[in-house]
């Protein structure tokens, strides 16, 4: 089922959450709202399920308004990040409460619930835990059974929030991929929430980044990777470095030095440059293609790769990721002093791309 | 006895063992073993005639009556009570709080009178029932009365901090499995404070069994008809009849005791259902 928001406002107070947000989720896609704490992606996720009302502004449901519809009957299925498991019923009761309270003309037979149940904790491979209580389950354990709930329901988008949050860094990695492979399989339309730019990137066939209530971009990973379109999607995807300086001409001109970025760039005073660490050479100072001067700080050699840390003649910290073997075969060591050249520069005039 | 010790960063459990026993034996044991020594000097017969008398009888039925019911009205008032305290907000809601401890700190006698003045025929609300034929007090219902007055904060205070600690979360899952309000309350929240709501009845009921001074100024303590067993006690010793009094003590102390007993036992089983192994 597609979902498609048009135009949502939401205020707290003073505090704008959502600010005119539109966005359309094709059916059958699982995608990540990425953005920082506070950004609005929770509220927007919420307002999504019925569990938050919008204060202008529609959400289409398969094409249908449900923008006034209850929880209740949206057909959607949440996952929290705290689980929100019923404590006091077994995971079994817990996956079949939602068949269990339809109203008796659509509940199933006892049997049947059986039977449903039974299939979706073979899903989450959690059938053996079907007696035990949810205190006796691990945190990534109750997760994948809160997931079975939400399934039970036949739900026709399924919205989790956050839904790794709560748990360490092995046991996320491994959920995560399993995710991935459960959207493989049952083809929901799946909406996640999260703040790890490394999960949203890995898991979701496209990222909504959103920052201050806003939607900053929306595209594959690899769109939102490779050509962010604003400042705040450059620095909030993996690690960058900033340049400030002015463009003129075929060249940004950081204080007295010049890097080339291609003709097709308005000239500007106020133009911000970002460098991925890995999009660096490092030169001999006396290169003849030019580039910023810098002085090698540290070197972490540690894994495939070398990173290594400089500073600018104004002071300004540079990091730089090359293989190993560059490394070597440059033989470069703390202390020396360098060029550094970017591949490849994206430079952005104020909050727009400057093209 | 080495099985009994459980494994605890904390040292002591032989000492701390060792003081609570101590300690019951001396605030609880003792004094009312005293009431069982006292009531076996009497022999078998004089006894069963002091503790079966009609007189008596109709108080045991009154007392325990009258707490069984007053604790089931709390039960339900009082999780309504700690509902709106703990889920809504609203001008004046610290003072509400503070209030419901009241019956707690008020000195019986003085909450008695007070009930007994305003529920008496000529006072501002026993005037107002007087015309429709309701009387209040001076029978059983002003009995019943005042043992909801000093049995409300025990259910308050007990399902309160059970309910703030029920998380939003759950409840919308609920909802968003398709459960109604009411299921989500049967379902969900009912079964979650239930434990506490059974702790809140025990201990509601267990005071309005032994309440005496709040009871006897709007009771009218009419022999046979709304006469409650502490004041039999006073009677009793009041005529220097000390044997009786204890042996009627004793019976309420055995029916208390058996009632608790059952109370806690259906708790545990409760309790037990959803922290198994945890």
């Amino acid at each position: 089922m597609s979902i498609h928001v048009t135009d949502i406002n939401k205020q707290f107070g003073a505090f704008r959450a959502l600010d005119n947000v539109s966005l359309d989720i094709p059916s059958g896609q699982l995608v990540a709202l990425l953005g920082p704490s506070g950004c609005g992606k929770t509220t927007l996720l919420r307002i999504i399920a019925g569990l938050e009302y919008a204060d202008s502004g529609r959400i289409l449901l398969d094409g249908e308004d449900a923008s006034d519809r209850h929880v209740r009957e949206r057909q959607v299925g949440f996952v929290f990040q705290h689980y929100a498991l019923f404590r006091h019923m077994t995971v079994f009761d817990n996956v079949a409460f939602g068949l269990r309270v339809r109203p008796k003309k659509f509940r199933p037979a006892e049997a049947e619930i059986r039977k449903r149940v039974t299939r979706l904790l073979d899903l989450v491979q959690l059938g053996w835990l079907a007696d035990r209580y949810p205190s006796q389950l691990s945190g990534g354990q109750r997760q994948r059974i809160a997931l079975a709930r939400a399934l039970a329901v036949e739900p026709k988008v399924l919205l989790l929030d956050e839904p790794f949050g709560a748990l360490d860094a092995k046991v996320r990695k491994e959920l995560r991929r399993w995710l991935r492979q459960l959207h493989d399989e049952i083809h929901v339309t799946s909406v996640f929430v999260t703040h790890d730019q490394e999960e949203a990137l890995e898991v979701s066939d496209r990222v909504v980044v959103i920052n201050k209530g806003k939607v900053e971009q929306v595209g594959t990973p690899e769109e939102v990777y490779d050509n962010p379109a604003t400042p705040f999607v450059a620095s909030f995807l993996g690690s960058v470095n900033l340049f400030h300086g002015r463009v003129d001409g075929a060249h940004l001109h950081v204080g007295e030095h010049a890097l080339h970025v291609g003709h097709d760039h308005n000239v500007t005073d106020q133009a911000i440059a970002f460098v991925r660490p890995h999009e660096f050479d490092l030169l001999p100072v006396d290169s003849p293609e030019g580039g910023l001067p810098a002085r090698i700080l540290r070197v972490i050699s540690v894994g495939p790769t070398a990173q290594v840390e400089l500073a600018r003649l104004d002071g300004e910290l540079v990091e730089v990721t090359i293989s190993r073997d560059a490394l070597s075969v440059l033989g470069l060591r703390e202390g020396d002093n360098v060029s550094l050249r970017p591949r490849t520069i994206r430079v952005f005039q104020g909050e727009r791309l400057a093209a | 006895m080495a099985s009994f010790k459980n494994f605890s960063p904390l040292p002591g459990f032989r000492l701390s063992l060792g003081y609570t026993l101590f300690y019951l034996t001396l605030i609880v044991l003792i004094p009312l073993s005293a009431v069982v020594t006292n009531t076996v000097g009497m022999g078998w017969e004089a006894f069963w005639s002091a503790v079966t008398e009609p007189r008596v009888v109709a108080t045991y039925k009154l007392t325990f009556g009258a707490s069984l019911l007053a604790a089931a009205v709390n039960v339900v008032f009082g999780l309504i009570f700690a509902w709106v305290l703990v889920r809504y907000r609203f001008p004046g809601k610290g003072l509400v709080d503070a209030l419901v401890d009241l019956p707690f700190a008020l000195p019986t006698a003085v909450a008695g009178i007070a009930l007994a003045t305003i529920y008496a025929p000529n006072g501002p609300i026993g005037s107002l029932l007087a015309p429709w034929g309701i009387e209040i007090a001076y029978n059983p219902n002003g009995v019943l009365i005042a043992l909801i007055f000093i049995g409300l904060p025990f259910v308050v205070r007990t399902v309160q901090p059970v309910l703030a600690d029920l998380e939003k979360d759950v409840e919308e899952a609920a909802a968003g499995l398709g459960a109604s309000r009411w299921q989500t309350f049967l379902k969900i929240i009912l079964p979650h404070v239930t434990p506490a709501l059974l702790t809140g009845f025990a201990m509601a009921f267990a005071r309005a069994v032994g309440e005496y001074g709040s009871v006897i100024f709007i009771a009218g303590n009419m022999p046979m008809v709304s006469e409650i067993t502490p004041l039999m006690i006073i009677t009793k010793l009041e005529q220097y009849d000390y044997r009786g009094a204890t042996a009627i003590a004793s019976v309420m102390l055995l029916i208390s005791f058996i009632l608790l007993l059952v109370i806690n036992g259906l708790q545990g089983w409760m309790q037990g259902r959803y922290t198994k192994g945890a």
